[in-house]
């Protein structure tokens, strides 16, 4: 429990419950062709935004271009309080593959991802992350020996060991039976709580109390 | 309030640009060979040599030299396209750039775990694989240094071609056709610099004074040119 004051301590150490994400007139181009355009949006601390929409309707994209992995064709972003770290510094990404080192076992890997995250704003240590979801039995094992679902609970964890505002999940629920997506339901309303922000593009149903964005799809 | 760095360290706190080297050296120690196949690679492409050029001990300890310079900059080579490749494929290369090291640092990170694992055995090693080419024992340690000097030469060019090629499923013979014309001075002043011993004409600072400077160069340019790279590329 200790570790949960930590975390809220940090969180407000660094002003964030003042914090505040917007973007206007968001438009993405890949590949020649028009993703979405003039999507505009804000988030305050504390509130979250659900990205739903038909496959290729450009969710995986927006939250692509909100990590900075993708080039505006116009629009802008912006975090305020201004700070000296980007967007992407403050964001934690959870993609469709799960970061983790199939040859380094679930401790080393997240040991890493901690160092290579966290400037030192005082996340989870590894051992509690992983007995948060429920992985310390396989702390020691190599990733490449995991389930798909825990492979997941895994990437999961490195939202706790760092601590950052805003987190982009890109369907966080995928392998995740159903005790862990209560499990992971239940993290992402305390990081909401603690005043952080969530984008999570899906398809299942989250929890999330924001509001939705439905992105359309492109014939 | 409660401020968070007033919190007693709870784990080891490591810095994140040595926790990026330890990664890399486990993972290429678990990978399996590691260190000891470029080593043997280097070793084959030797003995391959050997046996095509013939007994004439005389001509092989004369090109000694540069076999030893081309076997090193082919073994430098293997393993390089996976240098930034398996982070791009497991969405670890995402979460290096969302790190607030810089990616310049990160690369410089990376190409030194890949020197350590390749460069240094290679020049560990050529003095003994030297012996077996008839090289004069007085070149034994020029052809040491000259591949010591070099060969992070090699690892940071190729870690431009790794960073272009890193979304191609394909990328290793694409980067060696991208590499090995911009490894040509390397490889002059590195055979150069080797071959200088007793008897010959050009002293061995000269060249090796501009290997060196090559290996400056490249320390300088080449973590700017891949992380500039690898950030178009992640798009």
């Amino acid at each position: 429990m200790i570790d949960e004051k930590a975390h809220s301590a940090g969180l407000a150490a660094h002003g964030l419950i003042i914090m505040r994400l917007s973007a206007s007139k968001l438009t993405v181009e890949r590949g020649g062709r028009i993703v979405f355009s003039d999507l505009s949006f804000a988030l305050d601390a504390g509130a979250s935004l659900t990205v739903t929409g038909p496959n290729g309707a450009g969710k995986s994209t927006l939250l692509r271009a909100l990590a900075g992995f993708l080039p505006l064709t116009g629009g802008t972003i912006s975090l305020t309080p201004a700070a000296d770290a980007t967007l992407a510094e403050q964001a934690h990404y959870v993609g469709h593959t799960d970061a983790l080192k199939s040859l380094l076992t679930v401790t080393e890997n997240l040991a890493f991802l901690a160092a290579m995250l966290d400037a030192g704003h005082g996340g989870m240590d590894v051992e509690a992350a992983l007995a948060k979801v429920g992985l310390s039995h396989a702390a020691d094992l190599p990733v490449a020996y995991l389930s798909a679902g825990q492979k997941r609970r895994g990437a999961l964890a490195r939202l706790l060991v760092a601590q950052r505002p805003l987190w982009l999940l890109d369907e966080p629920m995928t392998a995740l039976d159903i005790a862990s997506q209560a499990l992971m339901a239940q993290i992402m309303a305390a990081h909401l709580a603690q005043g952080g922000m969530i984008v999570a593009a899906t398809h299942a149903r989250l929890g999330l109390p924001g509001p939705e964005l439905r992105l359309g799809a492109i014939a | 309030m409660k401020n968070a760095w007033n919190v007693p360290a709870r784990r080891a706190e490591r810095s994140p640009l040595f926790a990026l080297f330890i990664r890399d050296m486990r993972l290429s120690r678990r990978i399996g060979g590691g260190t000891s196949l470029g080593v043997v690679f280097f070793l084959i492409l030797v003995t391959v040599s050997a046996f095509a050029i013939g007994p004439d001990l005389a001509l092989l300890g004369k090109i000694a030299p540069a076999i030893l310079w081309i076997s090193g900059l082919l073994a430098t080579l293997l393993g390089l396209d996976r240098l930034f490749q398996a982070d791009h494929e497991d969405g670890s290369l995402d979460l290096l750039l969302t790190s607030r090291t810089p990616l310049e640092l990160i690369v410089l990170v990376k190409c030194l775990a890949h020197w350590i694992l390749t460069g240094l055995p290679l020049a560990a090693a050529a003095p003994f694989f030297g012996l077996m080419l008839n090289l004069p024992a007085n070149q034994l340690w020029s052809v040491t240094l000259s591949l010591l000097a070099g060969t992070p030469a090699l690892t940071l060019t190729g870690a431009i071609g790794a960073a272009l090629t890193v979304s191609l499923r394909r990328g290793g013979l694409l980067l060696a056709i991208l590499i090995l014309p911009l490894c040509v001075p390397v490889l002059i002043f590195g055979v150069a610099a080797a071959g200088a011993g007793q008897g010959s004409i050009v002293p061995f600072a000269t060249p090796f004074l501009i290997l060196c400077a090559l290996t400056l160069i490249a320390l300088a340019g080449a973590p700017f040119a891949a992380a500039f790279a690898l950030r178009q590329t992640s798009t």
